[in-house]
Order: C-alpha cells, then structure tokens, then sequence
C-alpha cells in the first residue's frame, strides 16, 4: 500500500473513532447529573463553550486574545440585568447577552486587528481591562457585590429553570449547539480561510482576501460564542460578579485550551473540565489556585505545547491537529 | 488662591506630581518591556511581578535582615536581575525559536506564580515601608509643597531612564546589543556570544523592574498584587509608544503618566481609563504607535 493510501485509510480510521468518542461523550454527557453533582457539571459545560468559542479565534485563527473575559463576564452582566431588573425571561436575556458580547467583539476586534501578533494579544488584554475599570465604576454592576439573586425563570413560559434537571438539560443544549456552531464554522470555506490566514497571512492577501474583515468576523463570532457562555452561567448561577470579567479569567480560558489543545475540536472541552475540576479540588485543599494554574502554564508552554487532547492525535492517530 | 480653570492651582499640581511620579513607573516599566522585547522578541508579562519582588525583596531585608534603604536600592535590582537571568537560562532560551505568543505564555505562568507564592505568605494586604530618613518631610517650593521622596523619585527614575539609554545607544556592549537586535546571526558569525547576550539582556530587563520595585516601595504599600495591576497599563503604555524605540517608551510613559493625572482633576471617575482610551485614539490614528517603526 502506498503511503498516501495507507495516510487516508488511518485518517478515516481515526474519524471513525472521534466520532464514536464524540457520540459516547455527549451520551456521558446526558447521564453525568445522575451521577456529578449537576451544578458542578453546568458550570463545565458553561466554561467548556468558553474555552471552544476562545479556540476558534487562538486555533483556527492564529489570534491570541488575552481580553476574552470581557465578552463572557460582560454578557453575562448584559444577561443578569435583564432578567432581574427589566423582568426579561431567561432566553431573551440570554439573547441579549451574547449580542451585547458581539457588539463588544465588534468594537475590540476592530480596535485590535490594526495591530499584528503580540500586539494583537496586549490591545486586547488593555480593552478589556478598560472593561473592567468601568463594570467596578458603572452603577448597574452593583460594584464590589456584583447582580445577585436573577430569576432563573421559565424558559419560553413553560419549562420551570428552577427545577435542576430542566436547567441542566437547557445548559446542555445551549453548549451542543455552541459547539455544533462552532464545527460549521471551522469547516466550512470561510473556515478554510481563517485556518490559512493562520498558517500564512500574507499569502492569504496575496490571494485577494481581504484578511483583516477575515480576522475581524472570526473575532466577533468568537466573542458573541464567549457572551453565550457567560450569559448561561449567569443564569445557571444566578449571579453575574466582578470575577469573570477579570483578566485571570482571560488568563484561565486560555490555560484550559492550552492544556487541552489548541486547535483541536475536543481539546477545550477536555481541558475546561480538567481546569473547572482541579479549581475546585484545590479550593477545599487550601493550595492556592493561582500557583497551581501558573505551574501548569510553565509546564505546557516548556513540554506539552500540543495539550493533551493535540498530544492523543499525534501519538496515536498519526496526525498534528486538525 | 490661585485658579486655573476653576481647579485650585495647587490641587492641579498636586495630581500632576502625583502623574509625574506614576509616570515614573510605566517609564522606567516600558523601558526594561521594550529592551527584553528589542532582542529576546518576547513580551515580559512578568515584568509586573518581577517589579512586586523587587519591592517585597526590600521590605524582606529591612524586617529580617535589618539592611536599609539605601544598600537595597544596589541589592534589590543585583537579586532580580540573577533571578531573571536563572529565568532565562531555565526557560526563556528554549523558547526563541517558537511563536512569540509561547513567551508571553510562558511569562504570564511565572507572573502567577510568583504572585501566588506571596499570596499565600503575605495575603494581599499592603505593608507600608518607611521613607529612608535622608528623604523624609517636605520641601516648600512657594507654590507647592513637594514631599522630599517624591521629588527624589522623579530624580532618580530620570537618571535610570538616562543611564540606559546611554548604555544601548553610546557604548560598545549597547552596539552588540543593537545590532544582535537587527541580526543575531550575524552577530554571533562576528564573535559574540548572543546566547549570553540574551541571558544579560534579560536580567537588565529584569533588574530595571526591581529597582522600580524598591524605588515604588516607599510610595505605594508594598503589596503582592502591586504588580498585576500596574502591568496592563504599562502595556497599554508600550502600545501607544510602540516597542521600536527606547526613548519613545521613555517618553510615552512620562506623558501618559501626567494625562493621567490630568483626568484626576478634571473627570477623576476618568482617571483609570484614560491611558486605555489614548491607546484607543492613537490605534485609530496611528497604528504603528506614535515612535513605533514596524507595524
């Protein structure tokens, strides 16, 4: 067999099998809050769509955008006001939410993509921390307390959110769709673009596209994706706070898609797990967080660049991503 | 009492010095981030918590070892420049040959860990550090009155900002420098060691970051999250600047400094945001940064 040949048939074998890990896990997925404290497993799921959402831009992309925690922590401000003070029902304020999110994205894409690379990730970083100077200034914060106690409501007046398993299931759905997104995006032709401006910038506007519109749509459907999440959380957990729009929030989904694999379709997901299950092991052990993530920072970039899930394709699937 | 703008004159130069002396900080900040970046091509996110040890090593050796200002202020910038050194020796140099995004990933894990090891042993309430006694009062300039330190801060951070510029613009290890910045093969193909140049580059970044530290200690509480709070504007700072020249972040962070303390007479709500928006304005404008040569 030639090696071409030989290359197809692993690779078809290798989609066979992430297909039926893929069906396994979200059967796992469904039976999970039978098994897990539910909570514990919307509040994964809430920062696995994050960490997707975050991929699409830093793995299809080629954008390191250290200012994400301003989409998901601004959304899920967006969303918490609505609901609480305007009386909005859940799907409305989660709408909103992830518009609000998009609207940001639009604004911060278009001030960030005039500058390339390392510049790219500080622009970002700066706007968001703005963002943060002015959610501890602005009224409908609430400032240090954050918007607590938002209704959960009835989903679409019928479907009673405060019944954990009808909240779980609508936490389920809303990441299944965020991700099936996600994957229609990633491979659609407008994907094939993104993935080559990754690869060669400059090729790419020497084939005639025009790269910045390019960057400046991935960004504003990875921060409207980044917005979705937040606004879910903010249902799911009933507050919106100061915490998620921090820049060690940035700082965390960018470890959960670093140490899952950037990339990959299934690696966010892994390492959002890991890090959402590691945080709260820790809390209860008294080892700080914070050194915990910063080790786990130093030892991926240093010898685990490929995360683990990019670290499973390459060993045993004969392929380097996607 | 004189006015300007209805602003009482000395309430104007009070926040002016109070800019000054910020200003200071991101100066001498985004001087050590654009020397790193000119030739190791990484964005130092441990600058910032490089800056926090600096204060805290001299907070240590006055309560344990009972060593003085002034001795920390040669001690202090000595140990964080070593540490850095180990940094880059350890970790950084296994790193050039990948996408710059790994070395700013690299220093962001660091920056979390240092800052949590003080965390942990410190919590993050600020310890004050006393004003050297050489330094203490006040000087009454007739129109102001200006706290000795203070006016000694600006000096001092003057003098550093000088000093290096001088160093990498006028003598000979500054032309290896420059020119390993331009062409490191090149450069090493002549005869000189840039793997060690590299090592010293980025402990000069380093202890530039800590004697900031030390000379901030005495004004701000010293604080392990000190650090972290100051790095983003200096980011913002090195964008409006752009990182191609060293007097250009020099005087970026001066000015930002005093708008800054501008907007807190004018619109104090203001005053956290302003350098944020200026990077905004400045992007819009001139994206290249106002001294920056490469887009």
């Amino acid at each position: 067999m030639s090696e071409a040949a030989l290359h197809a048939e692993r690779s078809a074998a290798s989609v066979r099998l992430e297909r039926a890990l893929v069906a396994l896990g979200i059967v796992a997925l469904i039976a999970a809050p039978f098994v897990i404290y539910p909570i514990f497993v919307m509040k994964m799921l809430c920062f696995a769509l994050f960490a997707c959402a975050f991929n699409l831009l830093l793995g299809y992309t080629g954008l390191l955008s250290f200012g994400h925690a301003a989409f998901f922590g601004g959304a899920a401000y967006f969303c918490a006001y609505a609901v609480k003070a305007w009386g909005l029902p859940p799907e409305a304020g989660i709408l909103l939410g992830t518009v609000g999110a998009a609207g940001m994205g639009l604004v911060m894409g278009f001030l960030a993509i005039r500058r390339q690379g390392i510049y790219f990730s500080m622009i970002t970083l700066a706007l968001a921390q703005m963002f943060y100077f002015f959610c501890v200034q602005a009224p409908f914060t609430e400032g240090e307390d954050g918007i607590q106690g938002v209704p959960r409501g009835h989903l679409f007046g019928v479907v009673d959110l405060n019944v954990t398993m009808n909240m779980y299931f609508f936490v389920l759905a809303v990441f299944l769709i965020g991700v099936f997104a996600i994957w229609r995006i990633v491979n659609s032709p407008f994907g094939m673009i993104l993935r080559s401006i990754r690869e060669n910038e400059n090729r790419a506007i020497s084939l005639g596209y025009s790269v910045g519109r390019y960057k400046l749509a991935a960004f504003v459907m990875s921060a409207a994706l980044a917005g979705l999440a937040g606004a879910t959380k903010a249902i799911v957990f009933q507050f919106a706070t100061l915490t998620d729009v921090t820049w060690q929030m940035s700082g965390e989904v960018i470890l959960m898609t670093l140490l899952g694999g950037i990339g990959t379709m299934v690696g966010p997901v892994v390492g959002a797990g890991l890090v959402v299950g590691l945080e709260n092991t820790l809390a209860t052990s008294g080892f700080p967080v914070t050194i915990a993530t910063g080790l786990i920072f130093m030892v991926c970039v240093l010898i685990f660049r490929r995360g683990i899930v990019g670290e499973v394709y390459a060993r045993w699937l004969g392929r380097a991503g996607e | 009492m004189t006015m300007i703008f209805g602003i009482p004159i000395q309430a104007l130069l009070g926040q002016l010095l109070v800019g000054l002396i910020n200003g200071s900080f991101y100066a001498m900040l985004s001087l050590g981030l654009a020397v790193i970046f000119g030739l190791l091509r990484i964005i130092n996110f441990a600058h910032g918590a490089l800056y926090m040890l600096g204060a805290f090593i001299g907070y240590l050796l006055l309560v344990h070892l009972g060593i003085g200002y002034w001795p920390a202020l040669v001690l202090v910038p000595l140990i964080v420049g070593l540490f850095g050194m180990l940094v880059e020796r350890l970790a950084l140099s296994h790193l050039y040959r990948l996408d710059p995004l790994y070395g700013l990933l690299f220093t962001f894990g660091l920056a979390l860990v240092i800052e949590g090891v003080f965390r942990y042993y410190y919590g993050v309430s600020g310890n004050p550090y006393a004003v050297p006694a050489l330094l203490a009062g006040g000087t009454n300039l007739g129109f102001m009155f200006l706290p000795n330190y203070r006016g000694w801060v600006v000096v001092a951070s003057l003098i550093v900002c000088i000093g290096t510029w001088l160093l990498i613009e006028k003598t000979r290890l500054g032309s290896y420098l420059r020119a390993a910045t331009e062409n490191p093969e090149l450069v090493q193909a002549f005869g000189v060691n840039v793997p060690l140049l590299l090592t010293l580059t980025y402990g000069l970044g380093a202890a530039l970051a800590g004697l900031a530290g030390i000379l901030a200690a005495p004004v701000y509480q010293v604080s392990p999250l000190m650090g972290s709070d100051l790095i983003i504007v200096v980011f913002a700072v090195v964008v409006v600047g752009g990182m191609g020249s060293i007097l250009g972040a020099i005087v970026t962070g001066y000015m930002l400094g005093l708008a800054e303390g501008l907007t807190k007479v004018f619109y104090p709500e203001a005053s956290n945001l302003v350098v944020f928006v200026i990077m905004a304005i400045v992007l819009l404008l001139r994206p290249a940064g106002l001294f920056g040569r490469d887009a």
